[in-house]
């Protein structure tokens, strides 16, 4: 039976702001099939977000939702699960919200290791101020503000968010849309701060100034540029020129998460009173 | 049984905070406040009450919003710059009418000026200091007592309206030691926000037809609602219709104005013959008050208005006063901010004169009673 998306969108809400072409709602459609297999009550969930096109996500789907500023989110969230640890705390975030305006509280998300899960949809560029590049676009690429070929160097968010700290860090994409349910599937399991990111498909004002000449040539792109975890590691390294692994990249069981710590100081210091 | 202890200035805020039902407090250290998150640090985890040290003070405004959303009564405490940080949050609080308290333990400045030093030149920043228009309250106790009970109005307010309340007191009032009095839970009041009764299918966060402050719920609560800093609709999804705008800010605003009678608090203190009045916030209203008394005993009839609640500005008592004075005097430590609010409501009708400095000291009852006395 076709999954029933009704149940979770809120009514009157469509049509969402996203362009056509835009793979935004193909990972919304993934968020809201690995939400619903993990029966959660939705009233136990809040979906916080930023500023950008990733970010007006929660507008259209029925949980507690927060629409905040621009690279906040994660700190709007850390507030609301240090209030309430027993409920289920999700991010959604772009590129540029989670990792230059945001990029301070990013890392410290890491850091602390507070169990967030944190959907980074990068689709390499300020969607939403029409085409500016981003922490994470990859040098000689176009945008507005590098009209020449970008000579900023990228981010890779996953070894940041490794770096950082972070106890469960993924690697997505629009296209692959299975593997994808999965990844969020797993990022919500997991106790402590995942990071997922989500390769996305921005034709509007990425995809047209970088040679990809329809949305589906930015999909073919992710097709042949992202290989399973497991696959890649197996590649020689000639063969993996230009290709960038997805799936778990790196996970720790053992890490301590924030909530659970403070809160068992709290009990201790009650028992002594 | 109430309680007496020697504390700080800001000791006591944070033990109004917990008289008030705080118990969520998210900070970033910055001098003269730091107290605040120290005493907190302390507390909140004996009584299961949640103390996050953020990376920044934007980020310590986040959690605060978002600790308040989930259900807590939240706090934070700052000074100057940090100030400066919170500012976009803080404007998202106003919008989104998310209660929670920010300190301003205010320093000189600008930039990071004399950070051990007390200032009032944050005045205009707690008024002005996030983009667009919203009200602002803002309390400015002036002892350690009155930081106390004014940290506990604080909470109220905010709860009360759906609004952060800022509470902006200097460094001196901060580290000073008095004896204060911690009454006994319940002596005095303590509120909460206005619930929904309606069934969570019926709840609209932002819906104004029963009254210009909406019931909130929290997150978690069964009523799921949507919260952004867009300009939204009374279900709080963003609208960008002209005239939802434009009246739901203006709601914003009236939830505050018309209700100045609860929120405009203040001291007269001898002006009832007066001549020479003394407008005086904060560390000045003290050096005012014994400046008046200095007066007084040479044969001037001087008197001493000390607002408690700056913003909203006591507009109506201001007028009335320079009705009845000769002059009026305003001490602060700034080079002119509230002075011009002053003359904005004395309209002409009595002389308004500034006593400013900014270098790190107080300004003395000496330098206002030679002020008071000139020109007679
Ligand atoms: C403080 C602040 N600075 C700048 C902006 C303008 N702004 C809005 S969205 C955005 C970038 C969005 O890019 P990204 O986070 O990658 O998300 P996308 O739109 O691509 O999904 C910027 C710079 C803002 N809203 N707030
Ligand atoms: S601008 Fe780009 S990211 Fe934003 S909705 Fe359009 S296609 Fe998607």
């Amino acid at each position: 039976m076709a999954f029933d998306y009704g149940r979770y969108i809120r009514p009157g809400k469509l049509p969402h702001i996203w362009c056509p072409g835009c793979s935004y709602g193909m990972v919304f459609k993934a968020l809201l099939r690995a939400v619903d297999s993990q029966k959660i009550d939705r009233n136990d969930i809040a979906l916080v977000s930023g500023i950008g096109c990733a970010s007006r996500l929660p507008g259209y789907v029925d949980f507690n939702t927060l629409h905040t500023t621009h690279g906040r989110a994660l700190a709007f969230a850390t507030g609301i699960k240090m209030a309430k640890p027993d409920k289920h705390v999700m991010v959604v975030s772009g590129d540029g919200d989670a990792t230059a305006i945001g990029g301070n509280h990013f890392i410290h998300a890491c850091r602390r290791n507070i169990d967030i899960t944190l959907l980074v949809f990068n689709n390499f560029i300020y969607g939403m101020t029409g085409g500016q590049y981003s922490p994470t676009t990859q040098t000689d690429r176009f945008a507005t503000t590098m009209p020449y070929g970008n000579v900023d160097s990228p981010f890779n968010i996953p070894e940041l968010a490794k770096g950082a700290g972070a106890s469960f860090v993924a690697r997505g994409t629009a296209y692959h849309a299975a593997a994808l349910d999965k990844l969020i599937i797993e990022a919500m399991r997991h106790k402590g701060f995942s990071v997922l990111e989500i390769i996305n498909a921005c034709p509007t004002t990425f995809g047209r100034r970088n040679k990809f000449r329809s949305p589906t040539d930015m999909l073919l792109w992710m097709k042949d540029t992202f290989v399973p975890e497991e696959a890649f590691r197996k590649l020689p390294p000639e063969k993996t020129e230009g290709k960038l692994p997805m799936g778990i990249l790196y996970r720790r069981e053992d890490a301590k998460e924030y909530c659970e710590t403070y809160y068992s100081l709290v009990e201790r210091l009650r028992k002594q009173t | 049984m109430s309680r007496v202890l020697l504390l700080q200035g800001n000791e006591a805020c944070a033990e109004g905070a917990l008289y008030a039902g705080c118990t969520f407090f998210a900070g970033y250290p910055i001098t003269p406040s730091t107290e605040v998150a120290e005493y907190l640090a302390k507390k909140l985890p004996q009584i299961g009450g949640a103390f996050l040290q953020m990376e920044d003070e934007i980020a310590a405004m986040a959690a605060v919003i978002g600790g308040s959303l989930a259900g807590r009564k939240a706090l934070t405490a700052t000074s100057g710059p940090g100030f400066s940080l919170k500012q976009e949050n803080l404007g998202f609080a106003m919008l989104t009418e998310i209660p929670c308290v920010v300190v301003n333990v205010m320093r000189g400045g600008p930039s990071t000026g004399v950070p051990t030093g007390p200032g009032q030149s944050d005045i205009m920043q707690c008024r002005w200091g996030t983009h667009g228009d919203h009200p602002v309250i803002c309390l400015t106790p002036a002892y350690v007592q009155e930081i106390f009970t004014e940290t506990v109005r604080a909470f109220n307010l905010s709860e009360k309206y759906r609004t952060p309340v800022i509470l902006a007191f200097d460094e001196i009032v901060g580290h000073m030691r008095e004896r204060i009095e911690i009454p006994e839970p319940g002596a005095l009041q303590v509120t909460g926000r206005p619930k929904p009764q309606c069934p969570p299918e019926e709840y609209l966060p932002y819906d104004d037809r029963k009254g210009d402050v909406p019931p909130m719920a929290n997150f978690f609560e069964g009523y799921r609602f949507h919260v952004t800093g867009l300009n939204h609709g009374p279900d709080g999804f963003p609208v960008n219709a002209s005239p939802r705008i434009h009246t739901d800010e203006q709601r914003l605003l009236r939830k505050v104005e018309s209700n100045r009678a609860e929120i405009v608090r203040y001291e007269e203190h001898r002006l009832e013959d007066a001549e020479v009045a003394v407008f005086a916030y904060g560390v000045c209203g003290r050096s005012a008050k014994t400046a008046v008394e200095t007066a007084r005993a040479e044969g001037i009839r001087a008197g001493l208005f000390r607002p408690l609640t700056i913003w909203p500005f006591p507009e109506a008592q201001v007028a009335s006063l320079s009705a009845r004075v000769k002059k009026i005097v305003v001490p602060e430590l700034s080079l002119g901010q509230i002075v011009h609010e002053v003359e904005r409501c004395a309209k002409g009708r009595c002389p308004v004169e500034g006593i400013f400095r900014v270098d790190g000291d107080p300004i003395t009852p000496a330098q206002i009673v030679d002020r008071i006395k000139e020109g007679r």
